[in-house]
């Protein structure tokens, strides 16, 4: 056996032996083992000779050593952080010089005369609690100057949002997006053709399969809960109409006018009149005028006075025979 | 696009601990298998899991579409490392072409980084060793390791295989070390230039004369024989990339803090040529002069004109 000359790693508690090297393997697994054990032992309490001469500290569960660094590298799991790029306001406020201010918790609220907090539910001089506003010479007569403030804060806040995409869109280009945001891509699915995006439906397309499902319950969607902004259901279908349970005596005349069009009807299919007499004698009448009014235009020589020849716009030779 | 953060803070901080750090946390193994698995191989890969009880996940399920060393198999494998945040992992397997065989890889960013495909033989389990319960390692203390045969520097399969070794059985790399807490040594020796033999043992130690005591092994835990069969190392690229260490602080130079004065620094401002520096126009001192030659001129005009 050579000297004991190990290498030996402090920070990772790990000595090598790198002059050991067996002549024969001991022929059965007890004799390997415990030559194993022995020069395990050996390189244990070299280990231990240098590990407890290190200065140590005592603490309540015993003495207490700084390791030195390891000296066996290995390697990382993860990459090395980026340091994130600065946002745009930073960037500004180094231009400018403007540093930072300390801001406290709890604020004084003059409204109601009590310490509030700066942020979140119940602030110290929220926008939305101002019970009066002073109109101004700048204010149009109709305008809802509160109405105005919160849509002026809505936009800002919109600003917000935007300017907050931007700095992390720049930070993600860098490679140093924050560990807890994800970006995702509100975009169409890349796979397929456009075939296979989804359709948005339609209004109207959503109104009938709305309608379609309220007329299947079991009231015919009368009962149902309409969320704001949708239109009472139309009914669409067959309609009956009910004639009205008192008309005076006998047959009324609503019942008869009823009656006499079913019987037309079923006898106007039996008849073999071809002829509709009153059809007939309107087209003649019609027809007769028409013509009356053709011959006063074409002899307009009639009158003393100076008429313009009229040219009648109306096209009679494209008319067609009943 | 849209922004996606978490809404509670709990799930926060769960992502911030998965954050890339310049100190990083303890390696986590995730320990799996295949589609067919022998007793002997459901046995390495439970006790390994007891080894490492407290930063590993294990797996149940059988994975068959988990082929470390092809180069579609790996998808999985790093789908898993990513959701569990797990970078080492060992992946059982048997067949007849390659019986017992277990694969020791580690990821990097999520990403298989190295292999070392070992065949398992003549294992012997944690419960066919008796010792004095006693002894027992604790879960989750700092392992020694002992490393014994000049074939770990000689052959490259054995280089890797002990670096991975390290790499997995090493736990939380700490600054200050509790000495009572030293209870378990690993002992590997190198038999031929492909096989080692690993063995876990408890530590006692004995009173001895000196304030240093006297080390004791008694074997304890798995014994198996591990012979390398493939192994992969790193590419170029990936190794240099993950063997970076973060940057020491720059020494900024010419800069010194003083109690006193504070932040003091020198300037140095270079000699001033004073007898080639242009003149200005507006020195006081050229006035005079100035108002003598307007005056000449002016008598000169004249002197012209009435001529």
């Amino acid at each position: 056996m050579e000297g004991s000359s190990y290498q030996i790693d402090l920070g990772n508690l790990m000595a090598y032996d790198p002059n050991h090297h067996f002549q024969s393997i001991p022929s059965s697994r007890g004799e390997l083992v415990n030559h194993c054990l022995e020069k395990g032992t050996e390189m244990v309490q070299a280990i231990a000779n240098s590990l407890f001469s290190l200065p140590s500290t005592e603490s309540r569960d015993g003495p207490v050593v700084k390791l030195p660094l390891p000296t066996t590298k290995l390697p990382r799991e993860k990459h090395l952080p980026k340091p994130k790029p600065p946002t745009k306001w930073e960037e500004f406020a180094k231009m400018k010089g403007i540093k930072k201010r300390k801001k406290n918790k709890r604020v004084w609220d003059e409204q109601t005369s009590s310490w509030k907090r700066t942020h979140g539910y119940d602030r110290a001089n929220d926008d939305r609690d101002i019970p009066i506003l002073d109109a101004k010479s700048t204010d149009e007569v109709g305008v809802d100057p509160f109405a105005k403030r919160s849509a002026e804060k809505k936009e800002r806040v919109k600003k917000q949002e935007k300017s907050r995409l931007e700095n992390l869109k720049k930070a993600a280009k860098a490679g140093a997006l924050p560990s807890h945001i994800q970006l995702a891509a509100t975009a169409l699915p890349i796979t397929g053709t456009k075939k296979d995006v989804p359709k948005k439906a339609s209004k109207d397309e959503l109104e009938s399969v709305a309608g379609m499902a309220a007329t299947s319950t079991a009231s015919g969607g009368k009962f149902d809960k309409k969320l704001p902004g949708e239109k009472p259901p139309k009914h669409s279908g067959k309609h009956r109409k009910f004639l009205p349970v008192v008309e005076g005596k006998g047959i009324g005349s609503k019942e008869k006018q009823q009656t006499e069009k079913i019987l037309n009807q079923l006898l106007s299919k039996s008849s073999h009149e071809i002829l509709d007499v009153n059809k007939a004698v309107t087209m003649f009448n019609v027809k007769k005028e028409k013509q009356r009014k053709k011959d006063k235009d074409a002899n307009p020589g009639k009158s003393g006075k100076l008429k313009p020849n009229k040219k009648s716009f109306k096209k009679t030779s494209t008319k067609k025979k009943p | 696009m849209q922004i996606r953060a978490p809404k509670t803070k709990r799930a926060k901080r769960e992502l911030d601990k998965r954050a890339p750090k310049l100190v990083e946390n303890v390696k986590k193994t995730l320990i799996l298998h295949g589609t067919k698995t022998s007793a002997v191989l459901n046995s390495v890969l439970t006790e390994l899991y007891h080894l490492k009880r407290d930063n590993a996940v294990k797996f149940s399920k059988k994975n068959e579409n988990i082929k470390p060393f092809e180069s579609g198999g790996e998808t999985s494998l790093e789908f898993f490392s990513h959701k569990t945040d797990c970078s080492l992992f060992a992946f059982g397997s048997h067949s007849k072409k390659r019986p017992n065989n277990l694969v020791l890889g580690r990821t990097y960013d999520h990403h298989i980084y190295d292999l070392v495909e070992v065949g398992v033989e003549n294992f012997k389990s944690i419960e066919s060793f008796e010792y004095d319960k006693k002894l027992a390692p604790k879960i989750g203390s700092k392992p020694l390791f002992a490393f014994i045969g000049e074939e770990f520097e000689s052959v490259d399969e054995l280089k890797h295989l002990k670096v991975v070794l390290l790499d997995f059985f090493r736990g939380e790399v700490v600054e200050n070390l509790n000495l009572t807490g030293v209870d378990r040594v690993f002992v590997c020796t190198a038999l031929s230039s492909k096989t080692i033999l690993l063995m876990h043992c408890a530590l006692r130690l004995k009173k001895s004369g000196t304030s240093i005591p006297r080390m004791e092994l008694v074997e304890v835990g798995p014994s198996m024989d591990l012979v390398v069969r493939r192994h992969r190392l790193p590419s170029e690229s990936l190794l240099k990339e993950a063997m970076k260490t973060p940057d020491h602080a720059k020494k900024i130079k010419n800069v010194t803090s003083d109690v006193i004065k504070g932040k003091t620094g020198r300037i140095y401002i270079p000699d001033q040529k004073v007898g080639d520096m242009p003149l200005s126009n507006n020195i006081k001192g050229l006035k005079r002069e100035r108002r003598e030659a307007k005056q000449n001129k002016e008598s000169k005009k004249r002197k012209t004109e009435s001529e």
